[in-house]
C-alpha cells in the first residue's frame, strides 16, 4: 500500500470514528499521540491569530443537512441543523436552520428601511441605524418550523438522523428591541388585532400577526448569539415571536401594517395551515407544541458494545417551559424521568440527558415531554389518530429509535 | 399627554399593581424585559402618503388594498404561457413547481392535492401573492392587469368563474372560493 492510500484509510476510519463519539474508546491508532510519545503539535508554535473563528477542520462534516430546494430554484426550501451532532441548548450561529422562499436578500443596512403603517396616528419609518439606539432585550429561544418532522405523517419511518427529520428547530440568544415601543411610538390603534409583517426579500414574504403577540414578547431582533443577524437568518432585521411557527418570524423585516382583520396572505392560507383527515383544515395554529427528540444515540450511529452510555436529547414548547422529560429504553413499558441540564428557559431548547447501562441486546429508546402547561407529547400513532396524515405542519409526536444487538440505531416508529 | 408621557405612565401602573398584588412585578419586568420608565429616542421619521404607497402591497380579503385595472381569462392565459407554465405546467397542472388547478374533493382522501381550485379560501391571495413573489425570478414585474389577468385565467381553469368574466379590484373580492368554509380558525386557543 502506498502512502496516499494509507493516509486516505486512516483519514477515513477517523471521519467514521469522528462521526459517532459513541464508537470510541478503545480503538488506537498506530499513530495515535499517546504517551509515553510526545505529540508533534507540541514539538513547533501553533498557527497564529485570525479574524474569524471558524470550527476545526476535523469537524468540517458537521453541517446543514437534507439542503431541498424547490425545483428550479437554490433559495426556496430549507437547510436543517445537524442536531445529533450538537450538544447543549444552543444552535451556531452558522448551523442554524434556514427556511426561505426565494432566496437569501443581499441588504445593505444602511439603504434598509422598516416603515410601520396603517392604523396608527403617526406612519413611520426606520433606519437600521435608529432601530440599533432604541433599548434592547435578550433572550434565548427557539425558532422551529412549522414543517419540522413533516417526514414523520409518512406510513414508513423515513431512515433520517435526528437533524434531518428534525432539524428545523434551533435556539440562540436574540437580542433586538421590543415591537411594543416602536408602534407606541407610531401611535398605535390599540383596538387594531392584526399587524400584516412583510420581508424585503424576492418573495416579500408576508403573514399576519396578532396584536397581542405584537404587544407581548414581540421583538425586532437585531443580534443573534451576540453578533448582527447572519444574513440566511433576517439580516439586517427580523420579527421574532417567541414560541410561534418559524414562519412568522418574518425575515429581513420591512413592512408592518396595523390592520383590522387577517390579510390571509399565501402563507397563511395556502401553507402553514394543517388539514385534517376530515378534509377540514386548522388555521393560525401559531405556538409551537410540545416536543422532544433524542439526539444520541440517535439514527446512523453504532453502539460500541454493552456498557454504559448517556442518552442525551433536546425538549422544546412554544407554549412555555419544559417541565419534564421521561425517556424508556423498553419501547415505552417503562419510563424514568431525564434530568434536565440548567438553564430551563421558557421558549427555549432543554436538554435532557438520562444515564444508561445498555445490557447488548436489542432496545428501543423514546423521550416524552411535558410542558409547564400540563402539555405531553402524544405518541406518534395517537397523534395520527387525532391529526390524520395530510397535516404537513405542527408533527410534535414520540420519536423512537431502535438499538439493535449488533449496536446499530435506527429510526422506527414503534 | 404625549404618547410618551402615557406609555410610561401606563408602564409603572403595570409594575405597581404586580407589586402589591404578586409581590413579584421585577419578574414580570424581566420576563417581558421592559423597564419601569422606558425611555426611547423617538427616531421614527413621519412617513409621506406617497411612501406608503409604494410600499403597501398587501391586499385583504375585502379587496383592501386592491389597484385599479382589469384582466381577462383571455388576457391571462397569454401572460400564464409566456411567464408562469414553464414552472406551473400547462394549464396550472404543476410540474416542475406546484399545480395550480384541479384537487377539488380530494382534501378528506389520502392523498390530498391542494390548489388554488381545490383548498385556497380566498381569490384575493391570488393577486396579493403573484403581484408580490411571481414569476419566481422576476417577481414584482407583472403590470396590475397582468396580475388581474392570471388570477381571472387560473379561476377559470378551476370552473371558478366564466371565460368571459373580468377580474378588478370588484369582481375579484366577490369571488366565492370552493374552500371558503374549509378552515377551522384555531387563533387564539391552542390546538
Amino acid at each position: 500500500m502506498d502512502d496516499t492510500k494509507r493516509g486516505f484509510l486512516k483519514k477515513t476510519i477517523g471521519v467514521l470514528l469522528g462521526a459517532s463519539g459513541l464508537l470510541a474508546g478503545r480503538a488506537a491508532r498506530a499513530d495515535a499521540a499517546e504517551p509515553p510519545d510526545v505529540p508533534q503539535w507540541m514539538k513547533s508554535p501553533g498557527a497564529g491569530f485570525n479574524e474569524y473563528g471558524s470550527p476545526a477542520k476535523y469537524e468540517s462534516k458537521v453541517t446543514r443537512t437534507f439542503i431541498r430546494s424547490q425545483p428550479g430554484t437554490t433559495g426556496s426550501g430549507a437547510a436543517r441543523t445537524p442536531l445529533e451532532a450538537l450538544d447543549g441548548m444552543l444552535t451556531p450561529s452558522g448551523l442554524h436552520f434556514e427556511r426561505s422562499h426565494s432566496g437569501v436578500p443581499d441588504i445593505d443596512p444602511a439603504r434598509h428601511r422598516v416603515l410601520i403603517h396603517g392604523m396608527v396616528k403617526r406612519p413611520l419609518i426606520f433606519t437600521v441605524d435608529a432601530l440599533l439606539r432604541y433599548p434592547m432585550v435578550s433572550r434565548i429561544h427557539f425558532i422551529e418550523c412549522a414543517g419540522n418532522s413533516q417526514l414523520m405523517y409518512q406510513p414508513n419511518p423515513p431512515n433520517l438522523t435526528a437533524g434531518q427529520t428534525h432539524g428545523l428547530v434551533s435556539c440562540s440568544e436574540w437580542t433586538g428591541v421590543p415591537l411594543r415601543l416602536l408602534l407606541e411610538e407610531a401611535g398605535v390603534d390599540r383596538t387594531a388585532p392584526w399587524i400584516l409583517a412583510e420581508g424585503a426579500d424576492a418573495a416579500a414574504m408576508s403573514r399576519s400577526i396578532p396584536m397581542a403577540k405584537a404587544m407581548d414578547d414581540a421583538m425586532l431582533a437585531l443580534y443573534q448569539n451576540g453578533e448582527r443577524l447572519r444574513p440566511e437568518n433576517g439580516y439586517p432585521l427580523r420579527l421574532f415571536l417567541p414560541g410561534y411557527e418559524g414562519n412568522m418570524n418574518v425575515k429581513w423585516l420591512r413592512r408592518l401594517k396595523v390592520v383590522a382583520a387577517p390579510i390571509m396572505t399565501k402563507d397563511e392560507t395556502s401553507r402553514y395551515t394543517d388539514l385534517q383527515a376530515d378534509g377540514k383544515a386548522l388555521m393560525f395554529t401559531y405556538p409551537m407544541e410540545v416536543k422532544s427528540v433524542i439526539t444520541r444515540p440517535s439514527h446512523g450511529m453504532t453502539l460500541a458494545g454493552a456498557g454504559a452510555y448517556e442518552i442525551s436529547g433536546i425538549a422544546w414548547s412554544g407554549n412555555g417551559t419544559i417541565a419534564k422529560v421521561e425517556v424508556t429504553t423498553d419501547g415505552g413499558t417503562t419510563w424514568v424521568g431525564a434530568p434536565l441540564s440548567a438553564p430551563v428557559l421558557p421558549r427555549a431548547i432543554t436538554r435532557f440527558r438520562a444515564p444508561w447501562r445498555w445490557d447488548g441486546r436489542a432496545a428501543v429508546l423514546k423521550s416524552r415531554a411535558t410542558d409547564d402547561t400540563g402539555a405531553v407529547q402524544p405518541e406518534r400513532a395517537a397523534f395520527i389518530a387525532r391529526h390524520g396524515t395530510n397535516a404537513t405542519f405542527h408533527f410534535n409526536g414520540i420519536q423512537a429509535w431502535s438499538v439493535a444487538a449488533n449496536g446499530e440505531v435506527k429510526h422506527v416508529y414503534a | 399627554m404625549s404618547t410618551r408621557d402615557r406609555l410610561c405612565g401606563v408602564a409603572l401602573v403595570l409594575v405597581l399593581g404586580a407589586c402589591t398584588t404578586t409581590g413579584a412585578g421585577s419578574t414580570a419586568n424581566l420576563r417581558t424585559g421592559a423597564q419601569p420608565a422606558v425611555v426611547t429616542p423617538n427616531l421614527g421619521i413621519d412617513a409621506k402618503p406617497e411612501q406608503i404607497a409604494g410600499w403597501d402591497i398587501s391586499v385583504g380579503p375585502d379587496g383592501a388594498g386592491l389597484p385599479s385595472g382589469r384582466g381577462t381569462v383571455a388576457m391571462g392565459a397569454a401572460v400564464y404561457e409566456q411567464k408562469c407554465q414553464a414552472c406551473h405546467g400547462a394549464k396550472g397542472a404543476g410540474q416542475p413547481n406546484d399545480r395550480l388547478v384541479g384537487g377539488q374533493g380530494t382534501l378528506a382522501t389520502g392523498t390530498p392535492v391542494r390548489t388554488i381550485g381545490s383548498y385556497w379560501p380566498y381569490a384575493t391571495t391570488i393577486f396579493d401573492y403573484v403581484r408580490r413573489a411571481m414569476p419566481y425570478v422576476q417577481p414584482q414585474s407583472l403590470s396590475n392587469d397582468e396580475v388581474y389577468a392570471v388570477a381571472a385565467y387560473l379561476l377559470n381553469l378551476n370552473g371558478i368563474i366564466g371565460e368571459h368574466d373580468e377580474m378588478n379590484a370588484q369582481t375579484l373580492p366577490s369571488v366565492k372560493m370552493p374552500n371558503r368554509d374549509g378552515f377551522i380558525v384555531v387563533y387564539p386557543r391552542p390546538r
